[in-house]
């Protein structure tokens, strides 16, 4: 860099004259940990205000008595534990519900769009980009209205079903909405994205000649794939079911708009809580044991995909 | 293999291993025919929703709705799109809220990306943390958490300080979950660049403020628009969290979800289309300028010649958009 610097025509000696570097970079140092803490300022602040204390209130709102003669807003803190017991014992199975179907949605995800995400990025050529593009555009549209286009589609009158039935493929009294499966389905295209980009990330990131090399030391391809391609994509795995599961499970729009009376989600019942019974205290606790269990699931998911990582890695280098 | 050792074999052994052979059977077209009907799949409802914008419908009148029964075609929906009038008030609420929300988050995010990419400082971890969990926290708890942040302020009412449920705590909700992912696209950005590009700069005796806005900036603006926009997409979106805190104000998703009971009228898939349309355009626009600007960089190498450690810098600097 000096050399640079004194190869520049018309600069004056003292300009090049500069204070000693290491006393000059701790002042720098110094100059950028405030300006560091200044730009952090207004957004951190920001986060603190409309995201830390909200969800410090929630907590809070959970442990309150709500006095229904003053109005469900009033609430009074009270270390008041019945709301979760009312949560808990009440609503259990809904929780189990949602977990069982946003399970189901996220192994479908990742069995739909893993192949796919495979194919782009290992046989994409020159295509990759657009092919990816593809799948994420339809998702341009709104959510809402992605999942009332396929009310619209699987109503029992709909354009998929009146066919099938004209042809007697599917017997007359043949419903799709208002099933598990629908809300399933609708899951399953609506978080399909959240499955796809780490999915394809992650393939796409592999290095091709790892798996000319297990194919030059004779490995079918099939073989190939299960001890190179699949292990090299266990983060994306991890992040697709992560990311997923997670928002799947506390997702109220799909049981709503696809599901029936038997198909009610946690979601649902968070929301009828707060928004209809303004019952906020024993709504706020549902939240709170929604959250801590995802958090619980995620850890004993990554430390279970820890443990199976190393395994499975061990066996593929035996 | 003891076998082949012991009797030598004519010439043919010695053919490439049968697993290197060019797979020629049927079984190579299950892949790309099982992607190409994925995209078909997941394009289904927007190829529905742009087709019915067409429909002829029998009925008329204020009760049109949506009816599964096709008849080609009409653009009666698209010359009246602007029939239904709380939906165009939803929607008018729905752009305003997206770009104000888009714009306020999108100067905290950045700040907020810039210093987690460039700093290390006491607490770096915990904002880190704190960004990572507003993202992965489930829509249903922010927006509960939100509504019970509000319903506490409103009933206290501290200082005489309240902020009623409506446009107002809809932007303040979603600037709240737009920051987190303007900040993490900002800050993969920052990551990625050179920070001896900015040293350079001042080595040639550009002032810091000289070198951030001539070297540093234009290199991140990138990041700073795909966080905007992203920002902006997320807040036309939304459907959790608004429905939490809007009391009566409605947003476009937040009508047309109050419009499944009784049958969505056609001008929401005029609606839908014309959303749809708009984002395709930005999008493509978007990749065409980062093509652009990269085969703009290439054939600067072939002009100048510079060295690889160059061609380095600046691919990685513009890896991200592409």
């Amino acid at each position: 860099m000096s050399q640079a610097t004194a190869d520049v025509p018309g600069l004056a000696p003292d300009d090049i004259d500069r204070p000693p570097a290491r006393q000059g970079e701790r002042a720098l140092a110094r100059r950028r940990r405030g300006a560091a803490y200044g730009m952090l300022g207004p957004g951190g602040i920001y986060l603190i205000l409309f995201f830390v204390v909200p969800l410090i209130i929630i907590v809070q709102t959970s442990l309150s008595s709500s006095d229904l003669f003053a109005g469900g807003g009033r609430l009074q803190f009270d270390w008041n534990w019945s709301n979760y017991h009312t949560a808990i014992t009440g609503y259990w199975e809904y929780y189990l519900r949602s977990i069982m179907y946003a399970g189901i949605a996220t192994v479908l995800c990742i069995g739909l769009a893993y192949p796919m995400a495979y194919w782009i990025a290992f046989y994409g050529g020159r295509w990759k980009a657009t092919l990816f593009m593809l799948i994420l555009v339809p998702f341009f549209v709104s959510f809402v209205i992605r999942t009332v286009q396929w009310n619209f589609i699987l109503g029992t009158n709909g354009l998929l079903l009146t066919p099938l039935k004209s042809w007697h493929i599917l017997p007359q009294d043949f419903v799709v909405l208002k099933t598990p499966g629908a809300v399933i389905a609708g899951i399953t295209y609506n978080f399909m994205p959240f499955a796809a980009l780490p999915l394809y990330v992650a393939l796409e990131r592999i290095d091709r000649g790892l798996v000319e090399a297990a194919k030059d030391l004779y490995s079918s391809p099939s073989v190939a794939f299960r001890k190179v391609v699949l292990p090299l994509s266990y983060p994306g795995i991890f992040a697709a079911v992560i990311l997923t599961f997670v928002p799947a499970t506390g997702d109220y729009v799909n049981a709503q708009v696809l599901g029936g009376t038997g198909t009610t989600m946690i979601g649902q019942i968070i929301q009828t809580f707060f928004l209809v019974r303004h019952n906020y205290a024993v709504a706020a606790a549902m939240s709170v044991v929604l959250m801590l269990g995802m958090l619980v699931l995620a850890i004993l998911y990554a430390r279970a995909l820890g443990t199976e990582d190393s395994t499975l890695a061990a066996g593929a280098g035996g | 293999m003891s076998t082949v050792v012991a009797t030598p074999r004519p010439t043919d052994a010695l053919e490439p291993a049968p697993v290197r052979r060019p797979r020629k059977r049927w079984t190579r077209f299950i892949l790309p025919v099982f992607t190409l009907g994925m995209i078909f799949y997941l394009a289904f409802p927007v190829f529905v929703m742009i087709l019915y914008s067409f429909n002829v419908l029998s009925t008329t009148g204020e009760s049109i709705r949506q009816n599964p029964q096709f008849t080609c075609c009409t653009v009666e929906w698209w010359r009246t799109m602007f029939a239904v009038p709380s939906l165009n008030h939803a929607i008018v609420t729905s752009i305003e809220i997206a770009i104000l929300a888009s714009l306020f988050a999108t100067v905290l995010g950045t700040f907020l990306g810039l210093v987690l990419g460039r700093y290390s400082f006491k607490g770096r971890g915990l904002t880190n943390f704190v960004i990572f969990l507003a993202i992965a926290v489930p829509e249903i708890v922010l927006g509960s958490s939100l509504l019970s942040l509000f319903v506490q302020v409103n009933t206290q009412k501290p200082g005489g300080f309240s902020i009623p449920l409506g446009f107002v705590s809809i932007l303040l909700s979603h600037i709240a979950f737009s920051i987190a992912f303007v900040a993490i696209t900002v800050r993969a950005r920052v990551q990625g660049l050179d920070m001896t590009l900015e040293n350079a700069a001042q080595d040639l005796f550009a002032s810091p403020r000289v070198a951030f806005f001539k070297v540093t900036f234009p290199l991140i603006l990138p990041g700073i628009v795909a966080g905007f926009l992203l920002a902006f997409v997320l807040s036309l979106d939304d459907f959790v969290i608004t429905n939490f805190v809007s009391g009566t104000t409605l947003t476009f998703p937040l009508w047309v979800y109050g419009a499944v009971r009784l049958g969505v009228p056609p001008q929401v898939n005029v609606w839908g289309t014309v959303l749809f349309l708009a984002g395709v355009l930005t999008a493509g626009i978007q990749v065409l300028r980062a093509r652009r600007s990269e085969t703009a960089i290439e054939r600067n190498e072939e002009i100048e010649d510079v060295g690889p450690t160059h061609i380095d810098i600046s691919d990685r600097a513009l890896g991200g958009t592409s």
